[in-house]
């Protein structure tokens, strides 16, 4: 294959996948056997990170970059006037071969535009997975998107090569997917995603009666929402992701800030900041509801429809609910250690190990690392030393960001401004 | 007569180690250090005894430490050995008596300094071992060996022998610590130690034809485009990337380091 030509397709399909922003690898276990290449422990590793500061972990492209739909959100839709290209099968199967031996990457992460019709392109990816798996016994890390539309026959088949399979939802509300995405609709997204977890289901019950059975997309399914296109609030977007977890058994939903690329009045404009700061309190919020045990009516709700920007979620809710605390780090339950501000999980771990030896005071906690200048307001410890002052939510709150230095403090208040002025 | 003050001596191995804690505890020695012999710094008041290594004995510790404590236990010792940090023998030493003497299993009392220190150092060795299964980069010489340099804060090799010997089990690789001046050669079969004379000013970028294959350049030049397209522009965060890629991991990182840019 000709070099230069490669370097070219690879510019084009690389920089049209960037804005899926998955990169996983984890939550795979694959062998390796008979001496072939690649093995997967489960433990994901990131072999970079961009200059963004994300994850490297897949070589993550588009098969190819033509599309028959025209998403007013997505650079490749049919009307933006930019280069297309496309790989063949054995270009993509021999770069990810190539990456992968020389330590690069733990695997592929494949998407495509559609181009002639969803069963055709899908049909495509799965050929490549397919192709790396059965003639280059490979073992690496293959994350596929599931192409909406596609046939369940085609799924099923996807999920026996790849590790993981994706459908992005993309907008969040159905609303805004009419407005933005007039081509899709929402049984389309949801088509897929039932017939993988169908699967997975499927093979999962049949693997306790038969072992050989083989795996089927064992690190399950994920999606992607952009959000800050269509003015939804925090609590539409993660109203949709604890339903997506819970529907679809989702390993992970995915927050991706929108990134203006098109001069579009349904859009925010071109050059408006990406919401960082927004997207990072999603994150925060969605890793309450999967690690530390919170229902997503307690974080948002009628009252609370968006997320504080100063303050992570977890401080917002405990400041909601001062009548919990303070709780005694010697005696509380786990589940109420969790909840603390400034404790994480690894502090939480810790603790409970420890206090089984000793009474712990203030000097434990901060050589445990928790951050004490959040945690001081809702605990007490083996010390007289602790918050004796009735001090009110809004004081608290006060005290906190008085005594840290947060790496945002610039953006809330351009944020802020922001966010009134469009919406 | 009781002995007092020695410092004893050891070749920097792992059992060279257990071989010491072994006597120690045989001959109930108070000892005032223990020190690999190339760092040794006699002081005035102190015997230096060298202590041969014997696979035996320290096995027969690990065996102890196993029963007393855990697998693990042992494991974050061995990781925290190999941080070479200065008097990190000692500190071992301490938490070794710990294990060895407390009724119960203390190895998670994070309220005993001695058990914390051990504990983080231990997670600092681990650190640098996951981000060696990620950063080390292969380039594929003539004879085709995949070949790595590294330059690790920690002496790393024995740990991450294994995950790269499962993974690349049908390619010949090298891993060489030029720090350390020892590498791992697997030749599909196993993998051993090897020694080679490399120096710092060996010419080991993919353009010196005389040691890499013509293709190699041209796979790295892939990545460095793959790595550049893609980055999203409008959200470059270079404290977030430099905090996850320290810069005294660019030298060797294809897509990092500075001759191509």
């Amino acid at each position: 294959m000709s070099f230069e030509r490669i370097k070219e397709k690879l510019d084009i399909l690389a920089d049209a996948a960037k804005y899926d922003i998955s990169c996983s690898s984890s939550g795979s276990k694959r062998s390796n056997k008979n001496k072939g290449l690649g093995n997967s422990d489960g433990v994901g590793i990131c072999h970079s990170y961009t200059e963004d500061g994300r994850c490297v972990s897949l070589l993550k492209i588009l098969l190819t970059n033509h599309c028959i739909f025209d998403c007013a959100y997505c650079v490749t839709r049919k009307s933006n006037d930019i280069k297309r290209a496309a790989f063949k099968v054995e270009e993509v199967v021999s770069l990810t071969m190539n990456f992968y031996r020389r330590n690069y990457i733990e695997g592929l992460f494949l998407s495509s535009g559609i181009f002639n019709s969803p069963d055709h392109t899908m049909e495509r990816l799965v050929q490549v997975a397919k192709k790396l798996r059965l003639e280059e016994n490979f073992n690496g890390y293959i994350h596929l998107k599931s192409i909406p539309g596609a046939s369940d026959e085609l799924m099923r088949e996807a999920g026996l090569y790849a590790d993981r399979l994706s459908v992005n939802i993309e907008i969040p509300t159905i609303s805004g997917l009419k407005l933005l995405a007039p081509d899709k609709k929402h049984e389309d997204f949801i088509k897929p995603m039932e017939a993988v977890k169908n699967s997975i289901q499927l093979y999962q019950s049949e693997k306790k009666l038969i072992r050989s059975t083989p795996k089927y997309a064992p690190a399950g399914q994920s999606t992607q929402m952009i959000v800050g296109a269509t003015g939804e609030s925090d609590r539409d977007v993660m109203y949709s992701a604890a339903y997506y977890y819970k529907k679809f058994q989702m390993k992970r939903v995915y927050y991706s800030g929108y990134i203006p690329i098109a001069q579009d009045s349904r859009l925010p404009a071109l050059g408006s900041p990406v919401p960082l700061l927004r997207e990072n309190r999603l994150y925060q919020t969605d890793w309450l509801l999967r690690f530390y045990g919170f229902d997503i009516r307690e974080l948002l709700n009628e009252e609370n429809q968006n997320l504080d920007l100063e303050i992570d979620p977890k401080l917002s809710w405990a400041l909601r609910n001062l009548d919990l605390f303070p709780i005694d780090i010697n005696r509380a339950d786990k589940n109420l250690i969790t909840r603390i501000p400034g404790i994480g999980l690894k502090s939480v771990y810790k603790i409970i190990e420890a206090r089984r030896y000793n009474k712990l005071n203030w000097d434990h906690l901060k050589k445990i690392g928790i951050a004490v200048n959040r945690a001081k307001y809702f605990i007490t410890c083996d010390s007289k030393d602790f918050e004796k002052r009735d001090l009110t939510a809004v004081k608290i709150k006060g005290l906190i960001l008085q005594n840290s230095t947060s790496k945002f403090r610039k953006d809330y208040s351009n944020q802020l401004s922001l966010f009134e002025a469009k919406w | 007569m009781v002995r007092t003050h020695i410092h004893l001596s050891y070749d920097g191995s792992f059992e060279g180690f257990l071989t010491c804690i072994f006597i120690i505890f045989e001959e109930k020695l108070t000892v005032a250090a223990i020190s690999y012999s190339e760092e040794l710094q006699p002081d005035m008041f102190s015997k230096i005894e060298m202590v041969a290594t014997d696979v035996e004995k320290a096995n027969r510790v690990k065996a102890g430490l196993e029963k007393r404590g855990s697998e693990a236990v042992l494991k974050k010792i061995h990781h925290a050995f190999l941080s070479e940090q200065t008097g990190i023998e000692m500190k071992l030493l301490s938490f070794i008596k710990l294990i060895f003497t407390s009724k119960t299993p203390v190895d998670k009392d994070f309220s005993n300094p001695v058990v914390l220190e051990i504990a983080q150092v231990a997670k600092m060795v681990h650190r640098e071992k996951h981000r060696m299964e990620a950063f080390i980069r292969f380039k594929l010489t003539k004879d085709d060996i995949f070949f790595a340099v590294i330059e690790p804060d920690f002496n790393v090799l024995p740990l991450i022998l294994d995950h790269f010997e499962k993974r690349y089990a049908d390619q010949n690789w090298i891993i060489y610590d030029l720090k350390r001046k020892i590498g791992l050669y697997y030749n599909l079969q196993q993998t051993n130690y090897i020694s080679v004379e490399i120096t710092k000013n060996s010419d080991l970028n993919a353009q010196n034809s005389d040691v890499y294959k013509t293709e190699e350049l041209e796979f790295e030049q892939l990545w460095q485009q793959y790595f550049k397209s893609t980055n999203i522009k409008s959200r470059v965060n270079m404290r977030l990337h430099v905090q996850h890629v320290p810069k005294r991991y660019w030298k060797y990182l294809t897509e990092k380091s500075s001759w191509q840019n």
